[in-house]
């Protein structure tokens, strides 16, 4: 034992809550080196507009614009719902390696670790939504005003929240790196009956009726909104509702892990 | 007088009915070396787990160098060393440290920490591809980056070699000396007792025994002399120089002393009692009964 002590004084706190542009860049380089991530979000939704985008009747009117660019809009929904569900897993899986807890051994404050991962999300996001405008400009079938373009992929950010909100959820329940295996294909069936990949109208009436009622459903319009200028009241509800019900499933999980932090 | 480093006062922690914790009143020094020994259940990491603030005592209070635990996290001045997972398998060993790094005001520069713990040669390699050892020695990196005041270890040399656990503990001993006061939790009687300025005996949520190596292995030294002896003069008996108890139950007498020779030779020559039987207690069996565990 010596006489040395510590001088606490000298010992200052991060600002913000230790969030800092390091932590950030790391974060969005430890998504970006993910193959799965990458393959999932950014390739599969453009590949997914080259193969529906040459149907026929691509070139049809839909309000502001042609089918085409409703597809573009679908498929940039379809990419950013599957890149926040899988940041929003992240979440889950992190605390299941402890992660969580060697964290709340420094001084980022839990605000600023869910604002590092929202920000990760829209970023990737973004990305998903880029890329498929990208591809779809390329391919030069999609047509729409570029401020319907602009906000369709602002909605399609605020949008994907729920399906963040849906990842933290299956996460919890599915405590493994493994939760993408079961929201990959569970988005896809969703968007399939949400009328995200083919217009509900071309479904039988039973599925459609059932469709009504799938969380895929009510983002899609609200995101084609900008193009469609046509947004039915229970498609609002929809997108309410199930962002309600995610969000509450995630925080019900979290309040419920009995794990030591 | 300079500030505790750690002070508990009457702290208990239930979890629904059970108590884990029964009230623990400890202050640890700044520059101590402190060995938490006790069995698995004992109450020890829920104590820790208090002390880091990552959970809340039911009744009493924590204080860390003066303030509410999550705030001298909040400063750096506190780091603990858990044995397994806390880390991303899929960042390398540099993204790990530069990340931590990130998180407090002031930090070592990243490459000092990982020269410091050894594993610069291995810093691009992946979490998830590192050994037990190296992965151990990451953590150690990642808890020595904001120079804290108080370290505390979970159970910090399971697996290492007789070497890695010397060379361990004399880089441990080297930053006491500067100041720092280091927690370490164990099972290990051995190792508290060979590294420890003090061990803080835990047992069924309550300090059993506090003091110096030397005082706790006191608590196992000496034997016990057993001897058949109807109405046996425990006066006499405990008057024998190094004689600490004597309990006399019925015909039987029992004697604990440090001299149990002297205890014998005058059992056998000067009073009638007979079927001696001298028996010992070595340092598990003390560990043992003052921690009230099963053999």
């Amino acid at each position: 034992m010596s006489t040395t002590t510590v001088d606490v004084t000298s010992r200052r706190v991060p600002r913000m809550g230790g969030f800092s542009l390091t932590l950030l860049r790391i974060e969005l380089f430890r998504m970006l080196r993910n193959r799965r991530t990458i393959v999932f979000t950014l390739i599969l939704p453009a590949a997914l507009l080259l193969t529906v985008g040459n149907q026929a009747g691509w070139d049809d009117r839909v309000g502001s614009g042609n089918v085409a660019a409703y597809l573009i809009i679908s498929m940039a929904l379809y990419g950013a719902a599957l890149t926040a569900a899988a940041t929003g897993s992240m979440v889950a899986v992190e605390r299941a390696l402890g992660w969580s807890r060697q964290l709340r051994l420094t001084p980022l404050h839990p605000v600023a670790y869910i604002m590092t991962k929202a920000i990760v999300a829209l970023c990737m996001g973004g990305l998903a939504i880029a890329a498929v405008n990208v591809v779809g400009l390329l391919q030069g079938k999609g047509e729409m005003p570029v401020g319907v373009r602009v906000g369709a992929a602002f909605v399609t950010l605020v949008c994907m929240l729920t399906f963040a909100a849906l990842g933290v959820f299956i996460g919890y329940l599915v405590p493994s790196e493994n939760a993408m295996q079961i929201l990959g294909p569970g988005l896809a069936l969703l968007s399939f009956l949400g009328g995200v990949f083919w217009p509900l109208d071309q479904f039988a009436e039973v599925v459609r009726q059932v469709a009504y009622w799938t969380p895929m459903y009510g983002v899609a319009e609200v995101a084609r909104a900008p193009l469609t200028h046509d947004l039915p009241w229970f498609a609002v509800v929809n997108a309410i509702a199930w962002f309600g019900i995610f969000v509450a499933g995630a925080a019900w999980r979290m309040s419920k892990d009995t794990a030591r932090v | 007088m300079s500030i505790p480093a750690v002070r508990l006062s009457g702290v208990t922690k239930d979890f629904g009915p059970v108590h884990a914790v029964r009230g623990i009143d400890l202050e640890l020094a700044q520059g101590e070396v402190v060995a938490f020994l006790g069995p698995n259940g004992a109450g020890k990491t829920t104590t820790i787990d208090m002390v880091l603030g990552l959970s809340q005592p039911t009744g009493g209070s924590v204080d860390v160098l003066g303030m509410a635990p999550r705030q001298a996290i909040a400063h750096g001045l506190v780091s603990a060393v858990m044995q397994t997972g806390g880390l991303l398998k899929d960042l390398t060993v540099r993204e790990t440290v530069e990340y931590t790094a990130s998180l407090f005001a002031d930090t070592m520069p990243v490459d000092e920490a990982l020269a410091n713990a050894g594993i610069t040669a291995i810093s691009d390699r992946k979490v998830g591809k590192c050994s037990g050892g190296e992965q151990q020695r990451l953590r150690f990196a990642m808890a020595l980056l904001p120079d804290p005041a108080l370290l505390l270890l979970d159970e910090p040399t399971t697996g290492m070699d007789v070497e890695g656990r010397r060379a361990f503990w004399s880089a441990i001993r080297k930053d006491a000396e500067k100041g720092r006061t280091v927690l370490f939790a164990t099972h290990y009687l051995e190792e508290a007792d060979q590294y420890a300025d003090r061990i803080v005996l835990i047992s069924h949520g309550r300090i059993v025994a506090d003091g110096t190596g030397a005082e706790i292995r006191a608590l196992a030294e000496g034997r016990t002399v057993r001897a058949t002896w109807r109405d046996a003069d425990s006066a006499a008996l405990a008057a024998l120089p190094g004689v600490d108890q004597v309990d006399v139950r019925g015909d039987q007498v029992l004697v604990h002393a440090k001299d149990s020779d002297e205890v014998a030779r005058f059992l056998l020559t000067q009073t009638p009692a007979r079927d001696l039987e001298i028996t010992s207690k070595n340092l598990e069996e003390a560990f043992l009964s003052l921690t009230g565990a099963d053999a």
